[in-house]
């Protein structure tokens, strides 16, 4: 039976924490009698039978959805989009769970006569999946059988001649959607839960929009009304996105929605990396000793060496529970289940909240963590994995452990070398920012072109990725990085540290001696339930 | 009487090649550059109107700086001549007490040729025919002629169409730029086109930046590069729209001009006119990248020998232009310039001559030392007064 996340309470016995240091890791001691701990749970027991569950799940639709089967007639248009490179993180091992539901749903479409069959990557604004990333979350039969013919293929948000626009929200959001998926009979669409918030109508309403429809919810007013962006039913970005699932559900398009959950098996129970997931004073002998391995050993890699050592990891994941049939009834399940295995209930906010920054985002996979993609994951991510209210008060302090190298992937991420060199040089105020430069990166036809034939990201995409941090900006009332490039942290308009201590010593003349301090132990994935 | 001359010394010259590229300025401790006591320079025999100017500041160049540190071209030989008194951005007095900046370039009025050159004739001093001729011996400038003398002394001669008067109201820390303004001015007034980007934040470069904004043709979008940050700041108040490290440029022009940008970082459309203040092989290299199809690079920053592939310059119809010093009336614009934006802030140390290989230093590496202008500080020269 695996044991739930816990909260422990720091004392004198308590042993050095891991935290996460980029392509590393750093050993830290917080200070007893007023520090805490947030541990993820351990894994949830995966599903036994997953092709089982999912042809069960595909039979037995959940809300107001006939079956899978009932929906496939021959001559229709079948269109099956699915969540892209960005998830889940790390990767997990073949066979990626996207591959086995969309087997599943093939295989199904083949016995109802369906041979109008596109595959789409929903990737809304992110890079265009290179054929090998296609191959991972499909696996090849599946490509072999589409690609070649044209039929698997990355969403092109920049595309007008293969862009639906279905209507507007009562709101003024116009709804803007993948032209082939909007006028298909059916759309199933695949999904890896891996946060709360994941899923839903954003699968569709973000994953296959163009940035005339995403700009209404990725934006700075968005993301400050939103409470989190990881709990639904606070989330300003969700309930936009609800809206225009109702737009498309007018217009006519029929969604057959499949979500997926995974366990919190990030690092494998038995491996190189396996004590990740242990807790720290539950380490044996030769977990110690194969931390102190592999540490000294990245500690004298390359960063390029250290870099392909983590990017190669495929994580172990289990699948957890699979859901298909109406989006919202669909979610709705997915969601408990996302926060069986996440969800930690956690008494009260402390002054400071520190957190170990990885070496991966939903944004660099087979890439760099550009800084800021660092200032994303630890003050967009990981500050939002709560539900209620955030774990540090309101003017505290943010402390996050990550090398932040002044480095970028330049056909990944090539916007976000001019937003780091010109906007960031002006301003990091997110207002402004938006104001004065989202259009014209927006609207740069070298950057379309880019995200068109290359593999970058849209031009607006690094603004988005700073409208993520906003809520946390305008929340804690100084943000510190340990161990960072100091130009590139100051560039972010945080504090530098070189060591945990004096963060702890610069968060004081913020909040104040001796503050109090949650450790976030995150990955594997924690969401915090602050009461 | 004291003065610093730089004479003509192969074994030392080659000393200070090699210690300038090993640290900037350093050629000035092994090269032939000393601290002298010699005969103060006299007018040329039966030639009129020359006056003795006693310096009061008097500037370091980056010409200065790469003559010091070996990096000149051997296209100067001509028109130099040796040993010479450095020291062309001067402010002085004449014996009646009278301030005056020095127009250093040598013209024909200068050298008793008359009638004067096509291009004197038209006021074109800067580009005067007859620049190794005459009664003088070889200068294209006071500074790099022995019959003249230079500013880094305590007396020089100067003919009274090379003499500036100093208003009253300007400082001689304000006077001391009037030079280096003079040519800001003349480059701003060469650029035609509304969008300007200017490689390098060094002096000229800051004062380009601010001719260039108060021009009464004011241009568009101003993109400068800057290394440091006192730099950053500065070109930032004078003007710059946009300040970049100098690595950023072609992305930050591609991001303001919509440019596409090819893997070799050349630019597919770029900006109408690259100024380049640097005058280095790395330089020129960038501004040929940035500047658009048909567009200008103007070289103002004084270049060497250097390596450049033309290609892009022939491909894309790129016209690259030098831009030496100035005319007379770029004088006037500078006096009124220096006052308006109170620019004698820029001279930011000032050193005797006793001190000169701290002073070269120091100008040598002023970026990163949060400096913009270092002079020699002739004021308190005790010979100067009992000359």
């Amino acid at each position: 039976m695996p044991r739930p996340g816990f909260v422990l309470d720091v004392d004198r016995s308590t042993p050095p924490l891991v935290f996460h240091h980029g392509e590393g890791f750093r050993l830290e001691k917080l200070p007893a009698g007023r520090s805490r701990v947030l541990y993820p749970g351990e894994p949830l027991a995966p599903l036994d039978d997953v092709d089982g569950a999912i042809r069960h799940a595909l039979d037995n639709p959940l809300g107001d959805s006939p079956p899978l089967h009932a929906l496939l007639k021959p001559g229709m248009k079948l269109t099956i989009c699915f969540d892209d490179i960005s998830l889940p993180l790390p990767p997990m091992r073949k066979p990626d769970v996207r591959q086995r539901v969309i087997e599943a749903v093939l295989d199904q479409a083949a016995a109802a006569g369906v041979d109008d069959v596109h595959v789409i990557a929903a990737l809304a604004l992110h890079r265009r999946m290179t054929e090998d990333e296609l191959r991972h979350a499909v696996g090849d039969r599946v490509y072999d059988a589409f690609a070649p013919s044209g039929l698997l293929y990355n969403h092109d948000a920049e595309d007008p001649d293969n862009l639906a626009f279905l209507g507007t929200t009562p709101h003024g959001e116009e709804v803007e959607i993948n032209k082939r998926a909007a006028e298909s009979d059916l759309l199933v669409y695949v999904n890896i839960n891996l946060v709360s918030m994941d899923g839903g109508h954003k699968s569709t309403a973000t994953g296959l929009a163009s940035y005339r429809s995403l700009r209404h919810h990725h934006n700075v007013r968005t993301m400050l009304e939103s409470r989190s962006f990881m709990d639904r039913h606070r989330s300003e970005l969700h309930s936009s996105n609800w809206r225009m699932g109702k737009v498309l559900e007018d217009a006519g398009v029929k969604i057959f929605q499949i979500e997926t959950t995974l366990n919190n098996n990030t690092f494998g129970s038995s491996g190189p990396m396996s004590m990740l997931q242990k807790r720290e004073w539950e380490w044996s002998v030769r977990d110690r000793a194969s931390f102190a391995a592999m540490k000294a050993g990245l500690d004298r890699m390359p960063l390029k060496a250290r870099r392909a050592v983590f990017q190669g990891w495929k994580a172990p994941y289990g699948v957890t529970s699979v859901q298909a049939g109406e989006v919202e009834a669909v979610h709705e399940a997915t969601t408990e289940n996302v926060f069986r295995q996440q969800l930690v209930e956690v008494e009260g906010q402390t002054d400071v909240l520190t957190m170990g920054l990885p070496y991966v985002c939903p944004y660099n996979v087979n890439s760099v963590m550009n800084p800021i993609l660092v200032a994303c994951t630890g003050l967009g991510y990981f500050f939002n994995m709560y539900r209620g209210m955030p774990l540090v008060r309101e003017g505290g302090v943010v402390i996050m452990s990550h090398p932040t190298t002044w480095e970028f992937h330049p056909v990944h991420h090539p916007s976000y070398i001019d937003f780091f060199e010109q906007v960031l040089a002006e301003t990091t105020d997110p207002l402004e920012i938006e104001s004065r430069f989202e259009k014209q990166y927006a609207e740069d036809e070298w950057y379309r072109h880019l995200y068109r034939n290359s593999y970058a990201y849209h031009g607006v995409h690094p603004f988005y990725m700073w409208y993520w941090i906003c809520h946390g900006l305008s929340h804690a009332g100084k943000v510190i990085v340990v161990g960072g490039e100091t130009r590139a942290v100051r560039r972010l308009g945080f504090g530098a540290a070189s060591t945990l201590q004096d963060a702890l010593e610069m968060a004081e003349d913020v909040v104040g001696r001796d503050p109090t301090i949650t450790h976030v132990h995150n990955p594997p994935l924690v969401m915090a339930d602050v009461k | 009487m004291k003065a610093l001359v730089f004479s003509r010394k192969p074994a030392r010259f080659a000393a200070a090649m090699v210690a300038g590229a090993l640290r900037p300025g350093r050629g000035a401790r092994v090269g032939p550059l000393d601290l002298r006591d010699i005969d103060p320079p006299e007018a040329p025999t039966g030639a009129d109107g020359w006056v003795r100017v006693r310096p009061r500041l008097s500037g370091i160049c980056g010409s200065d700086l790469a003559t010091i540190d070996g990096k000149a071209s051997r296209y100067f030989e001509p028109i130099v001549s040796f040993p010479f008194v450095p020291g062309h951005e001067v402010v002085g007095e004449l014996d009646d007490g009278r301030r005056v900046a020095l127009v250093p370039v040598l013209t024909c009025a200068t050298r008793g040729i008359d009638p004067p050159c096509h291009m004197c004739r038209g006021d074109r001093i800067n580009h005067c025919e007859r620049i190794a001729y005459g009664h003088l011996e070889p200068g294209l400038q006071s500074g790099f002629c022995e019959s003249t003398g230079g500013g880094w002394s305590v007396a020089m001669m100067a003919h009274e169409s090379q003499l500036v008067a100093v208003p009253d109201d300007l400082s001689d820390e304000a006077a001391v730029l009037i030079e280096p303004m003079a040519c800001a001015v003349h480059a701003a007034r060469m650029v035609t086109d509304s969008e300007v980007a200017v490689i390098g934040s060094g002096a000229l470069g800051l004062l380009t930046i601010a001719a260039l904004r108060q021009l009464d043709n004011p241009v568009g979008p101003l993109i400068a590069t800057a290394k440091h940050p006192e730099q950053r700041r500065w070109a930032k108040e004078l003007g710059a729209d946009v300040v970049c490290q100098p690595d950023e440029l072609e992305r930050q022009v591609r991001s303001a001009m919509s440019s596409f940008m090819l893997d070799n970082g050349q630019l597919t459309c770029g900006i109408d006119t690259v100024v380049d203040c640097v005058g280095s092989e790395d330089s020129l290299a960038q501004a040929l990248r940035c500047v658009s199809p048909g567009g200008d690079v103007l070289a103002v920053g004084m270049p060497g020998v250097t390596t450049l592939d033309l290609t892009p310059l022939w491909h894309r119809e790129t016209s690259l232009r030098g831009c030496y010093a100035y005319e007379r009336d770029d004088f006037d614009r500078a006096i009124d310039l220096i006052r308006d934006l109170d620019l004698g802030r820029l001279v930011s140390a000032t050193y005797p001559l006793s001190r000169y290989e701290d002073a070269i230093a120091h100008a040598a590496t002023a970026g990163a030392r949060g400096a913009v202008k270092i002079a020699f500080d002739l004021r308190d020269e005790r010979e100067r007064n009992h000359l």
